[in-house]
């Protein structure tokens, strides 16, 4: 093979190559996907050297009938979308007693991002195989995380759930999600102090 | 498949179905022996490999048993309700289990576990007690008495339609259906000039029983929606009184008799049984699956609704299998049914929540619009033969809204009547997303029957009084909205 057949394809690699890093590195800078997060089994305790804020979580109560909102620390993180992260991994971890948390044990968080409309994603991955299904319990999960995000991070204005970054209709075959969702407050009970 | 097998023997302990089992297939038809143990129906798996030509091997050390059919396996587990259908999981209600020196399964295990290994269908109809095998046509069948009379007036519906004869004879009419048996739904007694309706003779029949004072019975085919229907008319030997000379009778039970005279607005309901395959819903601590628990009270409610209302019905699933969620309300769309029911029981993250509780759907902002619109948009097509036609335009996640008042009266009756048969839940009509309801292009609820997650509601969801209770509370509650709807209509 000669060197006029090998040059224009080997020419067309390289453009095809740099064209598809191009195309990647802006779908990441768009989306601020990152990989999955595992959720701890409890939150950071918080330290002097790392700051916190006081975010409002939403666990279920014990009898299960309705959310209660619950003041914890989470670490301080720079930007929105770090926040968000920092605010569902602490959603997810275990709740102090004696809530429950209204989120199925081995949810992980795979990705968070905020359009400019205001329009968070969370894309969790393992809620729907661990989920004991249920309206009510499938009511309380859903309004936990869209009011999580939406409670605390005034900026976004609804939340739209993904699975294994999928919009589905479902998590356990009852509430809708395949749309964004406002804050839902018709199942959160009057706040109370951190235990 | 073979049918020639002689009398087969369950030595099992427990008891025989009231009703035995009978298996239709192109061969003909046979009673499949099964027998009752702590609840559940089991047929003995050294049975099955007679009747399916099958082979059954039990693996001692792993405890597990497998069944091979040209080539394709199912394996049982002897200590969990479950099979790897050619390596696909399925659930069934409990585990292989020993009986002697036989092995028995659930019967489920014929539709959900040998079905997907088998090359003919394997249909297991437990209502009617059918396990139908192959390319065999069982439509079902619906009789009922519309009007006392006289003259006295009947409606058999055949469906999936098939063609239908009606032969009068010496004070009987027998309808034949051409079909290779008949899963028949037939009331409990007569009325007017009719005595019974009952079963023929032949497995494809059914035969009215005509009282003394019938005159020559007349009868009609015709065929519409998919169904086929026989309209029977027997007129009375003796000529009705002058006006005068004897008081009007009174009016009969409005629950038992319904004239056909006139096309009412409202006459197929929509059941949806919640769940269904391998998605079973909240499971109770002993095993109890939502989907088993919606099924089983659909079919309660479908029997009501057809023998004592008159309506047609339509369900989502007939069986234990996985409907996408989307496909349940468009199946009640596209059969343009007049109510859509969906059914299930509720779990919560505590053991104390219990009652039932209604559903139907919030609107958001754009939903809210239309409903104060009540009513959705329009285009114009052209049509066949010159003209135009107005073509109404749903779109799919706002069809609900525009019913969205009449789905609140018929939440308020679905309360009214639970609260007066089974516990309630304190928030007992709520509205949410509920996404089997986005879609409904009638009026449409989701009920919640009970928790499962509650000890004391899962051991009562396990009876057949709390069962029928519920079926009549849903009965009662669709009966009212009839009224209500036959009412408002123009």
């Amino acid at each position: 093979m000669n060197l006029h057949r090998i040059l224009p394809v080997a020419i067309g690699v390289v453009l095809l190559g740099l064209l598809a890093w191009g195309v990647t590195s802006l779908l990441e800078r768009l989306t601020e996907r990152d990989a999955a997060i595992p959720v701890t089994a409890t939150p950071p305790p918080p330290t002097a050297e790392t700051p916190h804020i006081a975010a409002t979580l939403f666990y279920a109560t014990a009898e299960g009938d309705a959310l209660q909102p619950v003041q914890r620390e989470v670490p301080l993180a720079e930007g929105l979308v770090a926040q968000g992260r920092q605010i569902l991994t602490a959603q997810f971890a275990p709740p102090p007693a004696p809530y429950i948390s209204a989120i199925p044990m081995g949810t992980t968080l795979r990705a968070f991002y905020v359009t400019e409309k205001g329009d968070a994603f969370v894309d969790v991955s393992g809620i729907s195989a661990a989920h004991p299904g249920g309206s009510l319990t499938e009511l309380l999960t859903v309004q936990a995380i869209v009011n999580a995000v939406t409670a605390n991070l005034p900026a976004v204005q609804r939340v739209q759930i993904l699975v294994d970054g999928k919009e589905v209709d479902t998590i356990a075959g009852h509430v809708d999600i395949r749309q964004p969702l406002v804050r839902d407050v018709s199942l959160v009970r009057a706040a109370e102090a951190a235990p | 498949m073979v049918l020639t097998v002689p009398v087969l023997f369950v030595q099992a302990q427990g008891t025989p179905p009231p009703t035995p089992l009978t298996l239709i297939a192109r061969e003909g038809r046979r009673t499949v022996p099964t027998v009752i143990v702590s609840g559940q129906e089991l047929i003995a798996l050294d049975d099955v490999a007679m009747l399916f030509q099958v082979a059954v091997a039990e693996d001692a050390p792993t405890g597990s048993v497998t069944v091979t059919y040209r080539g394709r396996t199912t394996v049982l587990s002897s200590t969990q309700p479950i099979a790897s259908v050619n390596g696909r999981v399925v659930t069934l209600p409990a585990p292989v289990s020993r009986s002697g020196r036989r092995l028995l399964v659930p019967v489920e295990f014929l539709p959900r576990a040998l079905a997907p290994i088998y090359d003919r269908r394997v249909d297991l109809r437990r209502t009617s007690r059918l396990l139908i095998v192959g390319d065999v046509v069982v439509p079902r069948v619906v009789a009922r008495v519309d009007a006392v009379g006289p003259p006295t007036r009947a409606t058999i519906e055949i469906s999936p339609a098939a063609p239908a004869t009606a032969t009068a004879d010496a004070g009987r009419v027998i309808v034949r259906v051409e079909a290779d048996a008949l899963e028949l739904a037939l009331p409990p007694a007569g009325g007017g000039l009719i005595d019974q309706i009952r079963a023929g003779d032949q497995p494809n029949t059914v035969v009215l029983i005509l009282g003394g004072n019938a005159a020559m019975p007349r009868t009609a085919t015709a065929t519409a929606d998919g169904v086929a229907r026989v309209t029977v008319e027997v007129p009375s030997t003796v000529p009705p009184p002058a006006e005068s000379a004897i008081p009007p009778p009174a009016p009969p039970a409005a629950s038992e008799v319904l004239s056909v005279a006139t096309r009412r607005v409202f006459d197929l309901v929509a059941i949806d049984p919640g769940h269904g395959g391998n998605d079973p819903g909240v499971r109770t601590a002993d095993g109890l699956e939502e989907k088993e628990l919606t099924l089983d009270v659909a079919r309660r409610l479908r029997q009501r609704l057809e023998t004592r209302l008159g309506v047609r019905v339509i369900m989502t699933r007939e069986d234990d299998r996985a409907i996408a969620i989307d496909e349940r309300a468009a199946f009640a769309n596209n059969s343009k049914a007049d109510l859509f029911l969906s059914l299930h029981a509720n779990g919560a993250l505590g053991g104390g929540m219990a009652g039932a509780e209604v559903y139907l759907l919030s609107l958001d902002r754009e939903g809210e619009a239309v409903r104060r619109r009540r009513r959705t948009d329009a285009v114009s097509l052209p049509a066949l033969g010159g003209g135009r036609r107005m073509l109404e335009v749903v779109p799919w996640n706002l069809a609900q809204a525009a019913h969205i008042d009449t789905s609140s009266t018929f939440s308020a009756m679905l309360e009214e009547e639970l609260r007066r048969r089974v516990p309630i839940s304190p928030r007992a009509v709520q509205r949410a997303g509920m996404r089997v309801l986005t879609g409904a292009n009638m009026p449409a609820a989701l009920v919640e029957m009970a928790y499962l997650t509650n000890p004391e509601q899962a051991g009562k969801a396990r009876t057949d009084e709390f069962r029928n209770s519920v079926a009549d509370a849903l009965y009662e509650a669709i009966a009212r909205f009839r009224t209500f709807a036959d009412e408002k209509a123009p």
